[in-house]
């Protein structure tokens, strides 16, 4: 594979895009702690791109850098072709940039449905005084957003649950809601983190489905850190690995597959399909 | 030297000593929180209700006598005895550990695992109780403390200060119930740390407030240690309202000092025990000077708020605190 | 069998979101707004007013204006009581610089300023998290009061330190000083509550109040998702501010007609409405009246029961009142965190299956 051109065609045939997110010499610290250290690589339109590494690889820290939750002390995120200033979370949000997160992040006091709505904040303009008034405008807005949330709620297949309690919910269903957040904010560039972490064999085939589901539909690209090798090598096109904060491959799943950095790193243990 | 400045100097000792008796409430505030994550919003009744119960067990009161008259028409007021202030002490110690058992026992046994800001509020409700409780129970006109402390300006000091300025200068006013006071703090505080530092139940308790899972694994029971720092809060309580009860009567208001209290947690932070000493002493300088160089062009009074502002202020460009590590978020 | 939601299908989502989603609630809220509008200021008495509708209903509108703050938004305020003196006073001050202006508009102005000063207030909080901000609000509480006790210019240099209310009419009706009829003064706070608790409604239910609610359960991921935390507290606070204020202005205005600042706007207050709202219901627009119709009418229950009918003294009833209200804000911490709300929806979601629950 190579990545001079505008697109290119992937092992199965998939068509890929141009670059969306250039993501340049990043470097993150804690303290004394480099969590990141210089880190390159790209997330091209159409994708689906995979993250791995052990633990404490830095991998959910390079999510949170992408999504304006950390600042990195050097280095440059290019978003479609421009360079990004450090912008607050909320801000990268309305790029167009939404995620899930490692440990479920709902809001657990409202039901699926508000859960749901969340997602689509970015796109209220409603002011303080029309929705204080109701009718006329806010609820129109608000009609709007529901139809489109419930949309997403028909595609993931939570239509019982709506009015429940977000607490009340099993821990796959949890993660189902969390990708249902995501996806009514109609992102550009969807983040996961750990999709399937904690599932049996049936909720994460069901999560796989979804997922590419999603890529296919609506044609968004995803990036996804996840440890089941199956899963994502079946999942995505190419596979960035990282491990104490360096990165030590980057490729299609056959290429990091017979990566000799990356065997001796991670998967040479137990690899095997 | 001018009088002015070394009236200066006299209002930043008697800030010093004041904030003594804030560090001496923030530390009971600073030990429950270190064990249990919980911000005991009644620390400061509990030092109202240490000291009522005290004085009414020396002066021999019938506890409910109001409530027990109202119901049976009876006369009851006094058993007729006094108590010598050393027993009384201890039956108030009693009663205290009695009240760090029941809290234990019957509230934050079943808040287990649930939110900081719940439990504070729960700790609202508390202090609402106990503040009732101690009314009932002892009445709620203002009461003397009469355990022999020191009262007045200390005449010495004054005397050989005098000296010092010119003649609009006549010494230092320093109160003997102050300097008392600051020295029972610093003992207490010795105490406290000799007992943290060097017992088996005092590192029990620092194990505690290091990690709670940690602890239960090398089998500490939580909930012995919960009551025991809820017994040690109540002596400090304790030993605060004999302060301040000796100071200003044995009344409600008593209980506000929590109220100041709490801009000197903020200043220290709310783990760390020489934070709130140094958070109680800048809070007493700072409101003793405040009032003393911008007081009179605003009216005065300003003590009402302006150790809450300060801390307020403060903590917008500090928010972890003096003693605090920088807090890293996390998703 | 008339409580229930099956046959009652909705068409359309206007329809799902509306605020009583039950057609047999509708009819009971339609019920509730006419007698209250169109019964009870013909049966009121002074007393009634005075000792249970004014209360009730002033401290429902601030405890609406606390629960968006602290039951939506998720930021513990303890300076309420402050915020009420800022109402009580702006609507002092208007109302003695502009006698010809309406009372009415004076209120909602006086709101309006009470939310500046609120959102001033809540600057910090952007900062300062959990009960770190609310003992910052303390700082919010105890200067308000002092400035307002110590400004000669907040009570007009009047000699007492008290502000007090001057005559004012609407429609030709006097609705403040000594001259006011109990249901002029009972039908003022009933349109304010009335309008309070249909705006809060609103905001609530819609985009708003979503992003209150997601800071409140979790802040950090509110933001990931594309919350301004710096709009979500800032309008929490203004408009829980307009409450308050609106509330205040009403207290000093409608309710007592004098007022010293310490005394009645003191960190008591502050207790007593964030109190209503953990008995009645965090995040529960019911909540804030349920809370507030329990404290105002405990008071009054006790004092029939233990002064009337026992024949004890006054003080010794208001310690007893101490110990019960702190009793119930810890059994209601413990046993029912959502307050009474929870337990009149629990009572309904019964009825709503009733007779078969399975």
């Amino acid at each position: 594979m190579k990545d001079n051109g505008e697109s290119f065609v992937t092992e199965d045939g998939r068509t890929i895009g141009e670059v969306m997110l250039d993501l340049r010499d990043i470097t993150l610290r804690f303290g004394g702690v480099e969590a990141i250290k210089s880190i390159s690589f790209d997330i091209r339109e159409g994708e689906i791109r995979a993250i791995i590494g052990p633990n404490g690889a830095g991998k959910s820290s390079m999510l949170n850098v992408i999504s304006g939750f950390y600042i990195p002390q050097d280095g440059e995120v290019w978003f479609h072709g421009k360079k990004r200033a450090p912008l607050k979370p909320y801000q990268v949000a309305r790029q167009g940039i939404a995620r899930t997160f490692q440990n479920i992040a709902l809001f657990e006091g409202m039901t699926v449905l508000d859960n749901i709505m969340t997602g689509r904040l970015n796109y209220t303009k409603s002011g303080l005084l029309a929705q204080a008034i109701w009718k006329g405008k806010a609820e129109r807005e608000e009609t709007e957003n529901r139809e489109k949330v419930e949309r997403v709620i028909d595609f993931l297949e939570i239509q019982a649950i709506r009015k429940t309690p977000v607490g009340r919910l099993p821990y796959g269903l949890k993660k189902r809601v969390e990708l249902a957040r995501a996806l009514a904010a109609e992102p550009k560039l969807l983040l996961l983190d750990e999709p399937m972490a904690g599932m049996n064999v049936e909720e994460k085939e069901d999560m796989s489905r979804f997922i590419l589901d999603v890529n296919d539909e609506f044609g968004t690209t995803i990036a996804l850190i996840e440890h089941d090798m199956g899963v994502v090598m079946d999942l995505s096109d190419r596979v960035v690995v990282m491990d104490y904060g360096k990165k030590i491959g980057d490729g299609t799943p056959d290429e990091v597959r017979n990566n000799q950095a990356v065997i001796d790193a991670y998967l040479g243990v137990a690899h095997e399909d | 030297m001018s009088a002015d400045f070394l009236y200066g100097i006299e209002v930043v000792l008697n800030g010093l000593m004041a904030g003594v008796m804030y560090a001496l409430v923030a530390l009971g505030f600073v030990l429950i929180f270190k064990a249990s994550g919980i911000f005991n919003f009644a620390q400061g009744v509990m030092a109202l209700f240490a000291a009522l119960t005290l004085v009414g067990i020396m002066e021999g009161q019938v506890p409910f006598a109001h409530i027990i008259n109202a119901t049976f028409g009876t006369e009851l007021h006094h058993f007729g005895w006094e108590v010598p202030a050393i027993l009384a002490i201890t039956c108030t110690v009693g009663v205290m550990i009695l009240f760090a058992w029941a809290v234990q026992r019957f509230l934050f046994r079943h808040l287990v695992g649930q939110e900081p800001i719940i439990l504070f509020m729960a700790t609202i409700g508390l202090a609402y109780f106990l503040e009732g409780m101690g009314d009932l129970m002892w009445g709620s006109d203002i009461k003397t403390l009469a355990l022999g402390l020191p009262q007045g300006g200390s005449r010495w000091i004054e005397d050989a200060t005098a000296g010092l300025g010119g003649d609009d200068f006549y010494g230092f006013f320093i109160d003997k119930l102050d300097m008392v006071a600051t020295v029972v703090a610093i003992v207490l505080v010795a105490g406290l740390i000799a007992f943290s530092q060097y017992t088996k139940h005092g590192r029990a308790m620092r194990a505690v407030a290091d990690d709670h899972q940690a602890a239960l694994s090398v089998g500490i029971s939580l909930n012995f240690i919960w009551i025991l720092v809820w017994s040690l809060a109540g002596f400090v309580a304790l030993v605060a309202g004999i302060m301040w009860g000796a100071k200003s009567g044995v009344q409600f208001s008593l209980s506000l000092i929590a109220l100041k209290a709490l801009p000197v947690l903020m200043l220290g932070g709310f783990t760390s025990i020489p934070g709130a000493i140094v958070g109680g002493l800048i809070i007493g300088v700072g409101e003793k000077l405040f009032e003393y160089l911008v007081g009179p062009m605003v009216g005065g009074a300003t003590e009402n708020w302006f150790a809450y502002v300060l801390a307020l202020l403060f903590l917008v460009f500090r928010p972890q605190g003096l003693f605090g590590e920088k807090i890293i978020e996390r998703v | 069998m008339l409580y229930r939601e099956a046959g009652d299908y909705k068409t359309s989502y206007t329809a799902d979101s509306q605020t009583f989603p039950i057609a047999f609630d509708r009819y009971r809220y339609w019920v509730v707004l006419a007698v209250s509008f169109l019964v009870i200021p013909f049966f009121i008495t002074d007393y009634l007013v005075n000792a249970l509708f004014m209360p009730f209903l002033i401290y429902a509108i601030a405890a609406i204006g606390l629960n968006i703050l602290t039951g939506y938004a998720g930021q513990v305020s303890l300076g309420t009581g402050g915020f009420m003196a800022v109402g009580a006073y702006a609507c002092y001050k208007l109302m003695t610089a502009f006698p010809d202006v309406n009372i009415l508009i004076h209120v909602v102005l006086a709101g309006g300023i009470t939310a500046l000063v609120g959102t001033a207030f809540g600057l910090p909080s952007l900062r300062i998290k959990g009960f770190y901000l609310a003992v910052a609000t303390l700082a919010a509480q105890f200067f308000l009061v002092w400035l307002f006790n110590k400004v000669a210019w907040f009570y007009n240099y009047s000699a007492s330190g008290q502000i007090s209310a001057p005559e004012r009419m609407v429609f030709g009706v006097a609705v403040t000083g000594p001259n006011t009829p109990a249901w002029a003064s009972y039908l003022v706070c009933l349109v304010f509550v009335t309008i309070s608790a249909l705006i809060a409604r609103n905001l609530t239910r819609g985009a708003l109040g979503r992003q209150w609610m997601a800071t409140r359960d979790m802040d950090i991921a509110a933001e990931i998702i594309g919350v301004n935390p710096l709009k979500a507290k800032l309008t929490a606070f203004a408009v829980s501010s307009f409450f308050v204020g609106i509330s205040g202005a009403l207290f000093f205005a409608v309710y007592l007609g004098a007022v010293e600042v310490g005394e009645v706007f003191g960190i008591n207050k502050s207790f007593l409405v964030l109190f209503m709202i953990i008995i009645g219901g965090l995040g529960s627009i019911f909540g804030a009246f349920a809370g507030a119709a329990f404290l105002v009418t405990l008071p009054v229950f006790l004092k029939l029961i233990g002064v009337d009918l026992f024949g004890w003294p006054t003080d010794l009833v208001a310690h007893l009142q101490l110990v019960i209200v702190g009793f119930l804000i810890m059994f209601f911490l413990v046993k029912e965190p959502h307050g009474l709300a929870q337990l009149w929806r629990l009572a309904k979601e019964k009825l709503r299956l009733w007779p078969f629950p399975h």
